[in-house]
């Protein structure tokens, strides 16, 4: 990759190159800037914030906000901490991606490989449950699980997030396969493969990519968010958002700020953890099919 | 009966018919060759042999048993893709055993059948590559090993060759039909190109708009096309037609046509038959290679026509040399030893082999004679 972009790029001048390195400093700082504030903050005592510069290097360095955040803050009426919802989150947003990647990746596969009358019509709708605003579907969606029997459960969380992911999901594994040579499905069907076989054995092998983006666009989303979090969730399924919410919009006693920075950063960690693990193939998947070779 | 019986068969696309009433009967061991332009129906022919396409009317047939409806993997039968349908994300071993796998063959001797065919092929030192590694030769050897493995009724190639480099497609042209000569196993081969038709085949079915124009032996369709398609599509240069009539000289008939100077000439006919079309109109098919130079012609013709003419262009080609005429305002190429002195622009002595000669009705382009 580097070596294709220094061989294109084109040469500049000594003082250009140093400008536009300091022009690009300025800027990495800058956005840095939050996140280094939310750190230094995080491991001071609270007195040292309340107290003076926000900027400033702690004097004592302490893990106790992080511990307090994790395990014995106010979270609305319990002092749990926020570990019982980051354990909620996980466990909604694992089976809530891996529900809705295989789903997509089943209906990417029936969309172009088993195409049937009205198949470009259906995965028309499909896309436009992209479309959808969070907020139309709020209370038709809380009839249904309550209906279900699913209101403020994780179950109900992770249907939600299945049915609401479905269209993006589809859509990506329709584009990826729609580029697969049919040929192989056929040389497949001839070889005696059944549908769910030439899936499993052809098909899915040959989709690491997509699956990446996938999971990375649905991990987010779903770990993020909080609509769907605070609307469908009871005391004890609520998500790592909504908990973090709780935790920083309490009303009584002091504001301890240290916790809140350390909940907010423990709240980010699994998006910037599979972001850092997966990211470079995120890029690539979205790539992939846009050139041939 | 034969071996594989395509009766009556045609296939719709909604109100479009793209295949009219196909009736073949394949023996056992044949090498059956659909070729046509694009856009004929023979891969769609092949594809419903193999069970991948539907087929609207008629009746497909293997070994007698009604195929109609059957699974592409319940009809016993074998297919090489033109892009190899090679599985990527296995490796050539596994390639090779997948269909044997897919049919709960035991594990040994699924191994046992692909060492026969790898050793076969010369592939058995590529088993652990995946096909990303390996050439368009290569890949193409284990696209027909996969194919062998299953030791099928019947075989199916979808153009396997035009991948290939022109030099690589001589070598495994060769290659396949020694495999037809040792296996005897009965194939149906489609291509668009005339060459792989006449050297692969023991039959041709050679088609156009979804008919059938002519079906028969290399040596039938090259020297007796059906038609005009036939005749021009089959053979490389193609057959020269250029319209001729027919007229009676010392009560024999003749093809008159028009030289390059605007003369009338004769060229006498070997069918004593075409006098019943003297006074009217026909077009003349002649062969490259029955216009040569004298002393190239025929020595076993009895009807070598000789005719001088104004030479256009010449053709040096390595082992032949092309030369162009106009004859009755079409360009008539013929092939000539390649040290025949001709220049551009002058006269040369032409002899025409009319035994070769195959005439065609104007209005219908279907053959008269022989």
């Amino acid at each position: 990759m580097s070596a294709v972009s220094q061989g294109t790029a084109v040469s500049t001048g000594r003082f250009t190159r140093v400008l536009i390195h300091v022009t690009l400093l300025v800027f990495a700082l800058f956005y840095l800037l939050p996140l280094v504030v939310m750190l230094i903050n995080s491991v001071k005592p609270l007195g040292e914030i309340t107290g003076g510069n926000m900027m400033a290097l702690p004097k004592v360095w302490t893990i106790q906000p992080w511990l307090e955040a994790w395990s014995t803050a106010q979270i609305g009426v319990q002092p749990t901490g926020l570990r019982p919802y980051f354990i909620n989150s996980i466990e909604m947003v694992v089976p809530a991606v891996a529900i809705s990647t295989l789903m997509g990746a089943l209906n990417g596969y029936v969309l172009t490989k088993w195409r049937f009358r009205g198949d470009t019509v259906l995965f028309g709708l499909m896309l436009f449950s992209c479309f959808i605003p969070f907020q139309i579907v709020l209370i038709p969606m809380a009839r249904l699980l309550g209906l279900m029997g699913l209101a403020g459960t994780v179950p109900g969380l992770i249907f939600v997030h299945v049915v609401y992911g479905l269209g993006f999901t589809t859509l990506y594994f329709r584009n990826y396969y729609a580029a697969f040579p049919t040929e192989l499905v056929r040389a497949a069907q001839i070889d005696g493969a059944g549908f769910f076989r030439i899936f499993t054995r052809i098909l899915l092998p040959l989709s690491g990519p997509i699956i990446v983006v996938t999971v990375i666009w649905q991990f987010t989303n779903i770990w993020n968010d909080f609509l769907f979090g605070s609307s469908f969730s009871g005391q004890a399924s609520q998500p790592m958002t909504v908990a973090l919410n709780n935790l920083v919009q309490s009303s009584t006693g002091v504001k301890a700020y240290n916790v809140h920075f350390a909940g907010a950063i423990l709240a980010a960690l699994p998006t910037l953890f599979v972001y850092i693990v997966s990211g470079r193939f995120f890029v690539r998947g979205l790539m992939a099919g846009s050139v041939k070779g | 009966m034969g071996f594989l019986d395509i009766a009556n068969v045609t296939k719709s696309y909604g109100a479009v018919e793209v295949l009219h009433r196909v009736d073949i009967s394949v023996a056992e061991g044949e090498f059956l060759v659909l070729v046509g332009p694009s856009g004929c129906g023979k891969s769609t022919l092949l594809n419903m042999i193999a069970g991948l396409e539907g087929i609207t009317s008629g009746e497909i047939a293997i070994k007698g048993r009604a195929m109609n409806g059957v699974h592409p993997s319940r009809r016993n039968i074998a297919m090489v893709f033109q892009s190899y349908a090679l599985y990527p994300n296995m490796t050539v071993a596994q390639n090779i055993t997948f269909g044997l796998e897919m049919h709960g063959v035991p594990k040994a001797e699924r191994e046992a059948a692909m060492t026969r065919v790898a050793a076969m092929l010369q592939i058995d030192k590529l088993l652990d590559r995946k096909p990303g590694q390996l050439s368009g030769g290569q890949r193409q050897r284990v696209a027909m090993g996969r194919a062998l493995v299953r030791n099928p009724d019947v075989f199916l190639f979808d153009e396997p060759l035009s991948n290939l480099d022109a030099k690589l497609r001589v070598d495994m042209r060769t290659e396949i039909k020694k495999l037809h000569q040792s296996l005897r196993t009965t194939i149906v081969y489609v291509t668009h190109d005339q060459i792989e038709a006449m050297t692969l085949s023991t039959r041709i079915a050679v088609m156009n708009k979804g008919y059938v124009q002519q079906l028969g032996t290399p040596k039938e369709i090259y020297d007796t096309p059906a038609n005009v398609f036939v005749a021009t599509f089959m053979g490389s240069p193609a057959m020269n037609i250029l319209p001729a009539r027919v007229v009676m000289q010392d009560g024999a008939p003749h093809a008159a046509v028009i030289d390059a100077a605007g003369q009338t000439r004769h060229l006498r006919f070997s069918q004593p038959g075409m006098a019943d079309w003297a006074g009217r109109e026909i077009l003349l098919g002649i062969r490259p290679e029955a216009i040569t130079d004298p002393e190239g012609a025929d020595r076993k013709s009895g009807n070598i026509q000789h005719l001088s003419n104004t030479v256009v262009v010449t053709e040096p080609a390595g082992a032949d040399t092309f030369v162009t005429m106009t004859l009755s305002g079409r360009d008539v190429v013929g092939r000539m030893r390649a040290d025949v002195a001709i220049t551009p622009g002058q006269s040369f002595g032409f002899a025409i082999n009319m035994d070769k000669a195959v005439a065609f009705d104007p209005a219908t382009e279907a053959r008269i004679a022989p």
